[in-house]
């Protein structure tokens, strides 16, 4: 029962990074998009997104709630050293999911107000990425030193260091690359289309810079990155895989077609760098300063919270999984 | 101020917003699906127009109650970690299924936002329907996981250990029955009194007066039934809390000594050096009546309680006066409305019956508060009745009396922002939906 919970955390985890990144890259893209073009964008991007954005964002519930009844020590562990970051992730959500609904459901659409609700969605979705990132990596970096005497020691550089942080820029340019792609599949018009691809490409580019960047940092800060991940055969075959699947869906994107696969091809890409890192550092969560860490095999609750929240998450997949297809479907049938 | 005070106002402050937002979305979507039910049935175009305003009104109260909701479940962490190490594992499962019933919600919400004109009509409604279904028992849910925390069971305590857990046995503790019942038909009246309100005050102003006029029906029936169930479901809380947390209860009442014959104390200020009420009004006996069915039986006073364990007394008082002040008044009003339904149909044009529902608009929203207030300060100094206290679980980083003014900041904005949205609706009325 175990793993199904935990299953359904990476699961929840690796969703969240797609769907909801999907989102937050639509506010990357529009932040780097010329003022001419930005309208047109953000029309198309809300037509794709609009029906299915809440639904998104409830994999991040989905996680939080996880990890408080199935781990709450590793929860709360993570709740006391990334106070700060977790905060700021949280203005984000509150900024972007206000301004997304705001904009659409004001009833008069002035330009000044439309402009103010843009500008909050815009940045905002390249903050809260931003900080996911920076959470994700802290929790890996090893810089968390609950024997800190200091504020600072204890509160923010657990977060505030060279690999953190550049884990959060690649995270920020793998939601542009995941929304570029998605939004490549929505366009009708020929010369829009050209213009998502360069934007897709000029992402992917930047992803790989960014990967460099926390490869380095990685060298830096003294975190194995590079041992870990090519240290061993699934590592290594997860990292081959997605390197092939770049390939390919850079063939099939020039060639134009298919638009279902190229969004696919993206979605694995993502899951693949997920997986690696996940799988590597398995079953660790929380990684500590002095080397001790947290594991999900062993800082689980007790007694029957395990078996009751599995047969609770598996019963509520029943539901969920099906309307969520159907919703997804309904809403991709009426593009045609 | 110092670090436990700021947290313990901030969670305050969240929730305070929270309930506000959630509780609307809540029981707004429930209105949308009669009034799209009366639009299938009688093709009358002004349902279609009441429904299409209300969905924008869902989706921005959804929204809002979202993020907030959002920030609440990383809140019990960031200033609560000690809590929620303890009690994540015991008090979730209503949390888990909780986060099940948001995401039908959503999904719900998703078709019945952009299904317009797309979806089979009977359809599209059922997807209404599930959107309030499933956030009524998110609602439910919710409030059993805080009904635990006023009478935790579903665990063994021993030396400082929790064993033998169990989360179902959490999950249907002892207060959530009582509690899930009256803060559901709280919801309703208080969102029914809002609704209603501003429908009302358009009346007045002679706006649009068949679009306004429906509305308000629609919303004043349920907030009317719910206003008169309330005071009864209110005794049910009352009784439950007198067993479980007799140092509530006597908080509640300001009832200092224990006595036969106990006297129920309206108004007043209480005086904790004194133990004595000064001002207030005492009926003789109906405090031993309201919780025995007797008006005989001694009740427990705080001096049965160590003081060390008492919650502030004259917060606790006061705001139960407030919760049952409005709570009497509405029922009243409650009455006014179906009498005129059913026997006084001139009364629905006099302006002192426009009147008296605007006054009401926010009544249901203060005494909303006001409960919570009761049951929240009522638990001091426990976070977990009588095994953890409030002050063992909160977070060991400083600084957060910053974080308390910076959410303060940011629920003002975004209250400032949903009226002005809300106001910006309601001006539109006229333009989109008078056709
Ligand atoms: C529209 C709002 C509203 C109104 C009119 C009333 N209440 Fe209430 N009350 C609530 C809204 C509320 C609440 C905010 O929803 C609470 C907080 C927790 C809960 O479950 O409901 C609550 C709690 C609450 C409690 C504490 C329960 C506990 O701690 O477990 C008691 C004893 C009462 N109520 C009793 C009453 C009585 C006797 C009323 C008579 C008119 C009344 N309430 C009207
Ligand atoms: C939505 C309506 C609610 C309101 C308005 C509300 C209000 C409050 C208030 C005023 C306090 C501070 C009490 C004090 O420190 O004196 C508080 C504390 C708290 N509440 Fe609630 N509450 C609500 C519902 C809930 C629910 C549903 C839960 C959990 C499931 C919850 C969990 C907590 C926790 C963990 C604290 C902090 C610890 C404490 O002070 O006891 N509350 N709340
Ligand atoms: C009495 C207290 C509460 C009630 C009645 C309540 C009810 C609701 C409802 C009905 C919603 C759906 C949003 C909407 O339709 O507008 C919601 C959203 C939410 N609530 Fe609460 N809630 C309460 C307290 C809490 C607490 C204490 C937490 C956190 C631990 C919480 C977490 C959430 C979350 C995460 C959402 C967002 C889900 C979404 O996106 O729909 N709520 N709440």
């Amino acid at each position: 029962m175990l793993y199904v919970v935990i299953l359904f955390l990476f699961a929840a985890i690796t969703l969240y990074f797609l769907l909801g990144g999907a989102d937050f890259g639509a506010g990357i893209i529009e932040l780097f998009t010329s003022t001419d073009n930005k309208h047109r964008t953000r029309k198309t991007m809300y037509q794709a997104i609009g029906p299915i954005w809440e639904a998104n964002h409830m994999w991040l519930i989905i996680t939080v709630v996880v990890l408080f009844v199935g781990f709450p020590v590793i929860y709360s562990e993570m709740c006391t050293y990334l106070h700060i970051p977790l905060l700021i992730l949280l203005l984000g959500i509150i900024a972007r999911g206000t301004a997304f609904t705001f904009r659409n459901y004001d009833a008069i659409k002035d330009e000044n107000t439309q402009n103010f609700y843009n500008h909050m969605f815009v940045y905002s979705s390249f903050v809260t990425p931003l900080f996911l990132g920076i959470i994700a990596g802290s929790a890996l970096s090893g810089q968390i030193d609950p024997t800190a005497k200091t504020f600072a020691g204890a509160y923010i550089f657990s977060w505030f260091n060279w690999f953190s942080v550049s884990v959060g820029f690649f995270t920020v340019a793998l939601c542009g690359f995941l929304a570029a792609i998605y939004i490549v599949g929505e366009s009708k018009e020929i010369a829009d289309t050209k213009r998502y691809i360069k934007k897709a490409k000029i992402m992917n580019v930047a992803a790989v810079i960014c990967g460099a960047l926390v490869f380095t940092a990685a060298y830096f800060e003294n975190v194995h990155l590079a041992n870990w991940i090519f240290g061993n055969k699934i590592g290594v075959t997860v990292v081959v895989l997605a390197t092939l699947s770049l390939v390919w869906l850079w063939m099939i994107i020039s060639a134009q077609k298919n638009r279902q696969w190229i969004r696919l091809l993206a979605a694995f890409q993502v899951s693949m760098i997920l997986i690696a890192v996940g799988h590597t550092r398995f079953p660790r969560f929380i990684i500590f300063k002095d080397g001790s860490s947290m594991s999900l095999l062993t800082d689980h609750a007790s007694g029957k919270t395990i078996d009751d929240l599995a047969i609770g998450l598996m019963v509520g997949s029943l539901f969920i999984l099906p309307a969520l297809g159907y919703l997804y479907y309904s809403f991709q049938k009426k593009e045609r | 101020m110092d670090d436990f005070i700021a947290a313990r106002s901030q969670m305050a402050l969240s929730l305070g917003f929270h309930i506000i937002y959630s509780c609307i979305g809540m029981v707004m979507p429930v209105f949308m699906a009669i009034s799209h039910y009366k639009w299938i049935k009688t093709k009358d175009p002004i349902y279609k127009n009441i429904t299409i305003a209300w969905s924008k009104g869902v989706a921005i109260f959804f929204a809002t109650g979202a993020v907030s909701g959002t920030m609440l479940s990383f809140e019990l962490g960031l200033l609560w970690p000690t809590f929620m190490k303890h009690a994540g594992p015991i008090f979730g499962m209503p949390f888990s299924l909780e986060g099940t019933a948001f995401f039908i919600e959503a999904i719900a919400l998703g078709f019945f936002l952009y299904g317009w004109n797309k979806l089979n009509t009977w359809f599209h409604w059922v997807t209404g329907v599930v959107v309030g279904v499933s956030g009524i028992a998110s609602g439910i849910l919710v409030v059993s996981a805080n009904a635990w925390m006023n009478s935790p069971s579903g665990f063994d305590y021993v030396d400082g250990k929790y064993t033998n857990i169990d989360p179902v046995k959490a999950m249907f503790n002892a207060a959530w029955f009582s509690e899930s019942l009256h803060m559901t038909i709280a919801a309703f009246s208080a969102t029914g009194f809002a609704v209603a309100g501003i429908h009302a005050l358009m009346i007045y102003r002679k706006r649009n007066i068949q679009f306004h006029t429906k509305s308000f029906k629609i919303a004043i029936i349920f907030g009317a039934t719910a206003a008169i169930l309330q005071p009864l479901s209110g005794d049910i809380s009352a009784k439950d809390a007198a067993k479980r947390q007799p140092a509530k209860l006597a908080a509640m009442e300001a009832y200092f000594h224990t006595q036969e014959y106990a006297p129920l104390v309206i108004g007043g200020i209480p005086d904790t050096a004194t133990k004595k009420v000064n001002y207030g009004l005492e009926i003789p006996g109906l405090l031993s009546f309201l919780v025995h069915d007797n008006f005989k039986t001694p009740v427990n006073g705080l001096d049965k309680i160590p003081v060390k364990d008492q919650p502030p007394v004259a917060i606790t008082h006061y705001a139960f006066q407030i919760m049952v002040g409005i709570g009497t008044l509405m029922m009243f009003i409650g009455i006014i409305y179906f009498i005129a339904l059913f026997k006084k149909k001139s009364w629905f044009n006099k302006a002192w019956f426009l009147k008296l529902f605007i006054v009401a608009t926010p009544a249901g929203f203060i005494a909303l508060e006001a409960g919570w207030t009761v049951t929240e300060v009522g638990r001091q100094p426990w976070i977990i009745q009588g095994v953890m206290r409030t002050s063992e679980a909160v977070t060991k980083m400083p600084g957060i009396q910053y974080t308390f003014y910076l959410f303060t900041f940011i629920y003002f904005t975004l209250s400032v922002f949903v009226i002005f949205l809300l106001k910006r609706q309601i001006q539109m009325v006229p333009e989109l939906y008078d056709r």
